[in-house]
């Protein structure tokens, strides 16, 4: 456990010692910022002549009363997930592959330390930089909540962001698997951004041909599971989906840094 | 200290290393001799627990490698090949990362970095960034991680390579001074380095040990005739003639002909169990000649390795 908490704490650093963690979370944070803007005056203008209408008396070709989680949450998460694509790559790419390169593994690997405890503080200290990414986001809710205080928007927030989370988890977890198999950074990240894509496309396939072969590409795919979080249902199913998808990946990472050694 | 029997590794059917069985005692200082690629690396790694072998097996402080590596590796301070090192990293933040997991108490740990910088002289550049630092400050900073944690065996792949000639000079000294009772095990391909610094040196060739033995040994051993050079002020042909009547020398060679200044350099081989160089001034001086130089060439390791790889390569093809 000491150990996992020096490699953790060695890694973080890393990641705010060079520009990328600053560049990713000023990307990640912009995007979130310029479409969480634009959903929520979206809805504040629909809740506005909602009430015009009301206080007309006049029901007659009114719309419906707008939805928080409908038209903020669920639009703000599906960015959110969307820009994870690109930037979790960017974020795991580097943990092993780097060391690789620079030969820095070979010092790793002899001092008296498990290959698990390398794994797990390198994935924890990655997910601590996304968590701090999704922390920053969480500002933005609790400002739309200083301007529309109700708190049944409480849960399906909390929801949201428990799916946001496991699935960047799931994202992180094929980053670090891809960065074992290479000493090229580049590769690894191009690899977990294109098997993450179509990881996601693969769901369009229940849309265009339905049945078992549909049902089958939307269980696979990682974004299907998503949808019902940013409803603010958290169902254990798509949970243990998440679950499952990291342990497996970590532990294939694991089992990559073991095969390494045997093959020199 | 160190046992390693029968180790074998291949890479994709390519064998790096075969039949490689050695023994290093406690305190003992053993060099690691042979070109680039003769497997000097492969066999550290086995040692260190990094790659294990395809076959045969090695202990260090009595752990086996592949079933202890975590007992291994307490006991081993490595310095890789090329020093890899994190360069964005301060040189105080890294050795505190390196005590933190070679398990160096906390109360402990400020000491014993400073006594760690202190040896390998780092001290002034604690708080500078590796990647700013000059090869030869990187070189002691990965001595220094080795150091940490007071290993009883310390490997060290190379040390001196990449260094210019200052930088070499002092990396050795520092080597030197910091062995102390440690077991040591040095690879290099520079001979001197093993002839400085070594008791034992282990010559490997393409993957095989051809020779192992201590340092002033192997040079006795090896020495077929004892080469003695001469500089006499004398026509050469005469010179020639003159020593052919003496007893004892086997071979005589004219290095460089009479110039303007009428020297003679002649490079002799004679019978390694005596030494002629009485006999050989007194008769020279005797013909009225003026010698200006005698002196006996020792054998050097750099002899030695090319005669034993030279020996290697008519074995097979004989």
């Amino acid at each position: 456990m000491k150990n996992v908490w020096a490699v953790y704490k060695r890694e973080l650093r890393a990641y705010f010692f060079s520009p990328l963690a600053y560049v990713l979370y000023v990307f990640f944070l912009i995007v979130c910022a310029v479409f969480f803007n634009m959903y929520f005056s979206a809805y504040i203008q629909w809740s506005q002549e909602y009430m015009m209408m009301m206080s007309m008396q006049q029901g007659f070709g009114a719309r419906p009363l707008p939805n928080y989680t409908e038209l903020v949450l669920q639009g703000i998460t599906q960015v959110m997930a969307f820009v994870l694509l690109f930037v979790i790559p960017m974020l795991s790419m580097r943990l092993f592959a780097e060391e690789k390169k620079m030969g820095t593994i070979e010092l790793l690997f002899t001092y008296p330390i498990r290959d698990i405890e390398v794994l797990a503080g390198k994935f924890l200290a990655a997910l601590t930089v996304f968590a701090g990414m999704l922390l920053f986001t969480f500002v933005y809710t609790l400002l739309s909540y200083r301007v529309v205080p109700d708190q049944t928007y409480v849960p399906p927030v909390l929801a949201s962001y428990l799916g946001v989370f496991l699935m960047g988890t799931a994202f992180l977890s094929f980053g670090v698997f891809a960065s074992s198999l290479t000493e090229n950074q580049i590769v690894a990240g191009l690899v977990t951004f294109a098997t993450l894509l179509v990881l996601w496309m693969i769901g369009f396939v229940s849309e265009i041909r339905p049945g078992l072969l549909g049902d089958i590409c939307k269980e696979i795919s990682v974004f299907a599971h998503f949808d019902q979080f940013g409803k603010g249902v958290i169902d254990t199913g798509h949970l243990a989906y998440y679950v499952l998808f990291t342990l497996f990946f970590l532990f294939f990472s694991l089992r990559v840094l073991e095969s390494n050694r045997w093959r020199g | 200290m160190i046992v390693a029997e029968n180790l074998k590794k291949t890479y994709n059917r390519v064998t790096a290393i075969e039949d490689v069985s050695f023994e290093v005692a406690e305190g003992e200082i053993l060099g690691f001799l042979g070109p680039n690629g003769a497997g000097k690396t492969t066999t550290m790694r086995i040692l260190t627990g990094y790659s294990p072998p395809t076959s045969g097996r090695a202990t260090v402080a009595g752990y086996d490698v592949m079933e202890s590596s975590l007992q291994v590796r307490q006991n081993i301070g490595y310095l890789p090949e090329n020093t890899p090192l994190y360069p964005e990293m301060e040189v105080i933040n890294f050795l505190g990362f390196v005590s933190e997991i070679k398990g160096i108490s906390p109360g402990d740990r400020a000491r014993r970095i400073q006594e760690a910088m202190e040896e390998t002289g780092i001290t002034d550049v604690a708080q500078r960034t590796i990647g700013k630092l000059s090869k030869g400050y990187r070189q002691r900073v990965g001595l220094a991680q080795a150091l940490l944690g007071d290993p009883k065996v310390l490997i060290l792949d190379e040390p001196t390579v990449g260094l210019d000639p200052n930088q070499i000079r002092e990396i050795r000294e520092l080597i030197k001074n910091m062995l102390g009772k440690r077991t040591v095990i040095l690879s290099t391909h520079i001979l001197p380095e093993v002839s400085m610094i070594c008791d034992r040196v282990l010559i490997i060739h393409e993957g095989r040990i051809v020779a192992a033995d201590a340092v002033g040994e192997l040079s006795r051993r090896m020495a077929k005739s004892r080469e003695i050079r001469l500089t006499v002020k004398a026509p050469a042909d005469e010179v020639q003639s003159a020593l052919k009547e003496m007893q004892g020398i086997l071979k005589a060679e004219c290095l460089n002909l009479s110039g303007s200044d009428g020297l003679c350099q002649v490079s002799l081989a004679t019978d390694p169990n005596q030494d002629l160089r009485p006999a050989l001034a007194s008769r020279l001086v005797g013909r009225g000649w003026d010698l200006y130089e005698i002196r006996s060439m020792d054998p050097t390791l750099e002899d030695i390795f090319i005669e034993i790889v030279a020996g290697e390569k008519k074995e097979v093809e004989a």
